[in-house]
């Protein structure tokens, strides 16, 4: 188990050195020059190359990723080009709000995506499966942004029960979770909804309805267990596309997570925390995947880490 | 919870004065399948009683409706595809043709309990022993869930688990399957069901371990006064177990007695074809004498396949850097020979590296040991030359639903070895499949066909055809008759048969089926955990078993005779010990003493 989580924690240490050394050699390729943003349209070509040299942007590249690098090794994101700022102080200035959206996501996404489901399986071939299964599909294929607004114009322009936006309350949390959360209820309920057709066709299922146990129970101690494996291991790479959404829905609503941070960053080419927020969005991800693969043994005995 | 009260129905047929109310009375049972031309019946007009206490064995090949029955009885018909659409099961006052679920539920597990063929899936692989066998006890009685415990030990102590206790806090897949089929046994029983239906309880087990389980199913009928329906498709179990037979086919009743008069005088054409095509040990030999061919093969053919301290062994790696922690020794230093229009079987039970042997010797996996083939070593071969021998080698194998793929077309699928060696053109490809389906006993106008067009015994030929495409010298077949009916498989055994004596091929046959066995082979080898305990012809073998694991596997067999009793069965001690050795340490070799003419019993212990 110990040495399990060793190797799994070193392979964690080169998928990010992998995705800095990638990260960063886009930014250098962009056609955008952070300098021209922080200098200005006005400022005169020798302000520009002063700037350039301050930042150490007129370095070749493995010079100025092996800066990055060192600095990244002693805890230092850098500063921001144009916030004035530390990295770090702003992602864990921003984090925590980040965070909670998507534990809100991730709760509304297994509550509504692991019932519906449950639901079209047991129900399977019914024109209520059909329509739960509808209804996923439009969750997959909706935009985002276009959930988020629909959900604002009707429950809290409408109808008056959330607030419009911003951050704060739990009644602040519910719509853009249920937004950020809808896309992967969709892919949730089709997975489960599969796993537990398959799941109820095995033996086992036989051999508990045989032992005269109700259809409830037959349903939740010994079908579900089973069902929800593959989908635990799919939260794990769920973290990711939260990332992606995470920087329409947090602008949708006003949410000052780091996807707005983000989404600043990129507008003005602010390379630090461009990469600060990639490289804490790829922490998440490969903790996120760990975590889903530690909680497997825990409801599959056969499974064994090491 | 109190029993319902078995009583005589008023429509219920009436039974005979010598016999007493019977526990489950079948009347007209008509069971259909929806489908597109309609209702489709499964079994119809199936009528029968079960006595208190008696053994009834349902017997037919598959598709005879058989599981079906017995679903019905359980209520778990798979509906709304699968119903009951005429007659009645009484069980007391019950009809359980039409009672509602909630009823089925209790009676269920409770008054009436199963044990299904497959015990590997059978059980909840996320939920431990304890909780399977607890939860049925607790659903159905009062008991608190400590008494209930209670009660789980004593029902896995009655059906002979070592350390019931300890077994409760263990999960499924830390038993093997003869004791995971205890344990549904164990929970079938754990409430004293008055009903136990058993489908094909022994099928998926070893013949060692049906022999017991057929024991312990016999004692636990003693000691309880259970009654027991048992379906089967092996006439061995059925003489072994049955008071009274009811044989099927397509989902109709063709005759039912008392067992021994029904394998006396069977009187349906049927029961006398299954009962003739049941492999039997001491046919083999029998056959041979009446043939007039001496029993050993005078002038020995040469050596087509030399074997010689063959061995295969699969690490498990483990640690921070993944490094060879333990090895399984499958297969360790097995040598044989196999000449020319020979049959060799390897015969031994699950796990015993037979079919290693069979995957070492097309190249499948790597091995140790020198093999020779036509005089010619392929051992440590690669590339080019490895495939040029797999044209002299091709395999049978076991699953012929499995082995086919479902997308190509069955014609296709014979030529693409042929295709794959780069031999003939297209249209010589062609005559030659046309050839190969008519010498199988297959219509050439069906190789356009697809793989699921087909039943089991077709497929299999398709197999068979697909393999002489290259025209092998040796045909390994891996189990390649289990997987079908009796009537079937003496077919199969046939044209395999036929073939050799055609094409003067060689074969190593790879079973577990010690009946089958002794049918087809000149020489065997008896194979236990990757070693050989006995080799030699078939009657040095079969006659004069030296080893005493070949005596308990000929033991074993049940025998399609209810006359022939057998003798008090060796009970297993433990488990099968396991191959895996850390690394540096290995199993230790037994040698093989010849006791004479080539008869070779391992030494022991």
């Amino acid at each position: 188990m110990l040495t399990y989580l060793a190797r799994r924690l070193i392979q964690a240490a080169l998928i990010l050195l992998g995705v800095s050394v990638i990260t960063f050699a886009l930014l250098y390729l962009l056609p955008a020059d952070p300098v021209r943003q922080i200098a200005g349209r006005s400022a005169t070509a020798e302000t520009v190359e002063n700037i350039r040299r301050q930042l150490g942007l007129d370095q070749p590249f493995l010079v100025q990723y092996w800066r990055y690098l060192t600095g990244l090794l002693q805890g230092d994101l850098g500063r921001s080009y144009l916030q004035r700022s530390e990295v770090s102080e702003l992602i864990a200035a921003r984090l925590p709000a980040s965070l909670l959206l998507m534990a809100g996501a991730i709760v509304c996404e297994l509550l509504i995506g692991l019932t519906m489901g449950l639901i079209a399986a047991v129900r399977r071939g019914t024109p209520l499966d059909q329509g739960l299964m509808i209804a996923s599909f439009v969750g997959v294929s909706a935009p985002q942004f276009v959930v988020g607004l629909l959900l604002l114009y009707f429950f809290a322009v409408q109808l008056g029960w959330f607030p419009i936006g911003g951050y704060g309350t739990f009644q602040h949390l519910v719509l853009p979770s249920v937004a950020l959360g809808i896309l992967g209820a969709g892919w949730y309920s089709r997975m489960m909804r599969s796993s537990m057709i398959d799941v109820l066709r095995q033996d086992y299922i036989r051999t508990a309805r045989a032992k005269g146990l109700s259809r409830l129970t037959v349903l939740m101690r010994h079908a579900l267990p089973n069902a929800i494996l593959p989908v635990i291991a799919m939260i794990g790479i769920d973290i990711g596309m939260f990332m992606s959404g995470i920087v329409v829905i947090e602008s949708v609503f006003g949410w000052p997570g780091i996807g707005q941070l983000a989404w600043q960053a990129i507008q003005r080419v602010d390379i630090p925390i461009i990469m600060g927020v990639t490289l804490v969005s790829a922490c998440a991800i490969v903790l996120g995947n760990l975590l889903a693969d530690l909680v497997t043994p825990f409801i599959d005995p056969r499974i064994r880490l090491r | 919870m109190t029993a319902p009260a078995p009583s005589s129905l008023s429509s219920g047929a009436p039974a005979s004065e010598a016999s007493p109310v019977p526990v489950l009375s079948l009347r007209n049972l008509t069971i259909s399948a929806r489908s597109a031309g309609g209702m489709l019946p499964l079994v119809s007009d199936l009528s029968f009683d079960l006595a208190r206490g008696e053994t009834l064995c349902i017997a037919g090949e598959s598709g005879s409706g058989k599981s079906m029955t017995s679903l019905a009885i359980m209520g778990l018909l798979p509906k709304p595809a699968v119903s009951i659409t005429a007659g009645s099961i009484a069980f007391g006052t019950t009809d359980l043709a039409t009672a509602p679920e909630r009823v089925m539920e209790r009676l269920r597990g409770d008054r009436i309990a199963m044990i299904f063929q497959e015990p590997m899936t059978s059980l909840n692989p996320v939920l431990t022993i304890g909780r399977q066998l607890t939860e049925a006890i607790e659903t159905h009685t009062d008991l608190s869930r400590g008494a209930a415990r209670i009660r789980a030990v004593e029902a896995l102590s009655a059906v002979r688990i070592p350390q019931a206790e300890r077994r409760l806090s263990q999960y499924p897949h830390e038993l093997s399957g003869g004791m995971r089929q205890r344990v549904m046994i164990a929970m079938a029983l754990a409430l004293r069901p008055d009903v136990l239906i058993a489908d094909e309880p022994t099928t998926a087990l070893d013949v060692t371990v049906q022999g017991e389980i057929l024991e312990l199913l016999r004692d636990l009928k003693r000691d309880f006064g259970t009654s027991i329906i048992l379906i089967t498709h092996d006439m061995g179990v059925v003489a072994e177990m049955a008071d009274r037979v009811i044989i099927m086919q397509h989902g109709k009743m063709v005759e039912t007695g008392a067992t021994a008069d029904l394998f006396a005088t069977p009187k349906a054409d049927y029961t006398r074809a299954l009962l003739a095509a049941v492999p039997r040990m001491g046919a083999g030999q029998a056959a041979a004498a009446a043939a007039g061919l001496p029993v050993q093969p005078t002038t020995p053919q040469p050596p087509l396949l030399v074997v010689e301290d063959l061995k295969v062994g699969f690490d498990l790696k483990g640690g921070l850097l993944g490094r060879k922690t333990h090895r399984v020794h499958a297969v360790e230093g097995v040598s044989f020979t196999i000449r020319r229009g020979e049959t060799f079987s390897l015969v031994g039970e699950s796990g015993c590296g037979k079919s290693t042997i069979a995957k070492a010797l097309t190249g499948l996996v790597p091995f140790e040991g020198k093999v020779t083939l036509d005089g010619e070593r392929i051992d440590g071969l690669s590339g080019a030359a490895r495939k040029a021998v797999q044209r002299d080698i091709q395999m049978i194998f076991q699953d012929p639903y499995a082995s086919l793929d479902p997308r190509m077309r069955v014609g296709d699928l014979v030529a693409e070895p042929m295709l794959i060696h780069g031999i003939g053109t297209a249209r010589e490809r062609q005559d030659m499949v046309a050839h190969l389906f008519e010498r199988v006993g297959l219509d050439p106008s069906h190789a356009e066909r697809y793989p699921h067009e087909f039943s089991g015994g077709q497929r299999q030929r398709i197999c068979i055809a697909r393999a002489l495409s290259l025209k092998p010298k040796l045909i390994i077949a891996d189990e390649s008759i289990a997987a079908l009916d009796v009537s079937v498989q003496a077919k199969v055994l046939q044209l395999l048969k036929d073939l050799q004596d055609e094409f003067h091929l060689s074969y190593l046959f790879i079973s577990h089926d010690m009946a089958v066995v002794e049918n087809i082979s000149d020489r065997l080898a008896v194979m236990y955990l990757g070693q050989m305990m006995e080799t030699g012809s078939r009657d040095q073998v079969f006659s004069s078993p030296h080893h005493p694991y070949t005596q308990r596997l000929i033991a074993a067999v049940p025998q399609p005779d209810p006359a022939a009793k057998r003798h008090a069965f060796p009970r297993l001690a433990g488990e099968i010990p396991s191959p895996v050795y850390p690394v540096g340490q290995g199993p230790k070799r037994l040698a093989l003493l010849d006791i004479g003419a080539g008869h070779m019993v391992a030494s022991r212990e």
